[in-house]
């Protein structure tokens, strides 16, 4: 339990909150590298996920997508593209973006499919064209599925993010491979306490979120 | 190629110790995740309970628990039960879910027939409940080996050796071939398990084709 103790006093020193190895400045590079990652992700994945929807095409490439991405190790995609494009934030940033674009694809595609048939045909037969289908029907329909989808995306990221840390000098990761370098232990549980507990404040920012959205969009409905 | 020739030895031992990493923690995961399901489906309280705590345990990120797990269980650090461990955790969070799909799914007529037909509850659950709810287990199962066998490389982060030491090795030696070994071993490593799987679910459900051929038949 002396562990314990050491990780709480190596949490409450005033010298780990300043500077550019504080936990401030690391907090920020974490969040900033999910943010730019899940941008990026969403700008390919969406249009990609909405187009083949809209036109059904492509179920079973996304099927195998998705499932043959979950073996796919991050790991050994930060380290690929590292010593490809050398150390820095660009790796992990590639590497980030293909792990969260699969599961925004999947859910755009299933959302937009699946929007109800009578309300998507009527508005064909109200002479809506194939964009306007889409952007004022099918989209607006799949948002409850798409934001599942950008929900889990953003918590894989978030927690994936620490192993950017291997390969560059950012985010919270980096106090676990340095107390790991110097065996230092409560370093490392320090920063496995603050990744975690980024994790848990993220899942449920993005539950809230979640309900706030429906109770928006759905107010005659009484919550559950 | 000529990495792989060159260093067989090395990542033939490297791929034995994933598998004995990742076989343990599927079976573990599928052994605490069924019956954590049937629970689940069983009770309103449970379910909430069980699904809540799951999904809290999902959403802690890898490398910290493979951190704090060897304090908690008094483990040494690079130990690879510390790896199973996390792994089962994972597992049995993804898991728990669609068992309780799983057993939801079963029609209660079936239930209701065995009841009435003198099956114990335990014979109930063994020869009617768990073979209609195979389907979907065996489908959650899928995905829990994929991302098992993926997850799994991250042990090389804190020493503990799997495919995923090919990553870290090949990185800190510069050999972009052998971290390349490393993915493509781990994804085909996962190809072959989940067609384990499949298969083990065509053979356990051997109705499920004739169901199928009757189904469209209707439609």
């Amino acid at each position: 339990m002396n562990l314990v103790g050491e990780t709480l006093l190596w949490l409450a020193d005033p010298l780990h909150w300043t500077g550019p190895d504080g936990i401030p400045t690391r907090l920020a590079q974490h969040v900033g590298l999910t943010v730019v990652v899940i941008a990026i992700a969403s700008a390919i994945a969406l249009p990609i996920g909405a187009w083949m929807g809209h036109t059904r095409r492509g179920e079973v490439t996304i099927a195998t997508l998705v499932n043959g991405s979950r073996a796919l190790p991050t790991l050994g995609l930060v380290t690929l593209f590292a010593l490809w494009l050398g150390i820095g934030v660009r790796a992990p940033i590639i590497a980030l973006v293909i792990l969260a674009v699969p599961s925004i694809v999947a859910a755009t595609y299933s959302g937009i499919s699946s929007a109800s048939r009578p309300a998507v045909e009527a508005a064909r037969a109200l002479g809506h064209t194939s964009w306007q289908t889409l952007s004022r029907i099918e989209a607006p329909l799949a948002m409850p599925t798409i934001g599942g989808g950008l929900q889990s995306a953003l918590l894989q990221v978030v927690a994936t993010a620490t192993i950017a840390a291997y390969v560059a000098d950012v985010g919270l990761g980096r106090y676990i491979f340095a107390g790991l370098k110097s065996r230092d232990y409560p370093e490392m549980l320090a920063g496995s306490v603050l990744v975690i507990l980024l994790a848990l404040v993220v899942t449920a920012a993005a539950a809230g979120v979640g309900r706030l959205y429906r109770r928006l969009t759905n107010p005659e409905r009484t919550p559950e | 190629m000529n990495w792989v020739a060159a260093n067989l030895a090395q990542v033939m031992a490297l791929l034995f110790a994933h598998i004995a990493i990742t076989i343990p923690a599927i079976v573990l995961s599928v052994a605490v995740a069924v019956p954590l399901g049937r629970l689940a489906h069983a009770s309103g309280r449970a379910r909430g309970s069980i699904l809540a705590t799951t999904g809290v345990l999902y959403a802690i990120p890898s490398l910290p628990l493979l951190i704090v797990i060897p304090i908690v269980f008094g483990l040494p650090l690079r130990s690879p039960a510390t790896m199973i461990i996390a792994l089962t955790v994972y597992g049995v969070a993804m898991l728990a879910r669609s068992a309780a799909d799983a057993f939801a799914a079963v029609p209660p007529d079936a239930v209701t027939v065995a009841t009435a037909t003198g099956h114990t509850p335990a014979g109930r659950f063994l020869h009617v409940e768990l073979p209609l709810a195979m389907p979907v287990l065996i489908a959650g199962t899928r995905v829990v080996a994929m991302s098992t066998i993926g997850l799994a490389t991250i042990g090389a982060l804190i020493g503990i050796p799997s495919l995923g030491s090919l990553l870290t090795d090949g990185f800190q030696r510069g050999i972009a071939a052998e971290v390349a070994t490393g993915i493509v071993l781990t994804l085909v490593l996962a190809a072959v398990v989940d067609g384990a799987l499949w298969l083990t679910g065509r053979v356990s459900q051997p109705w499920s084709h004739i169901v199928r051929e009757t189904r469209s038949a209707s439609l």
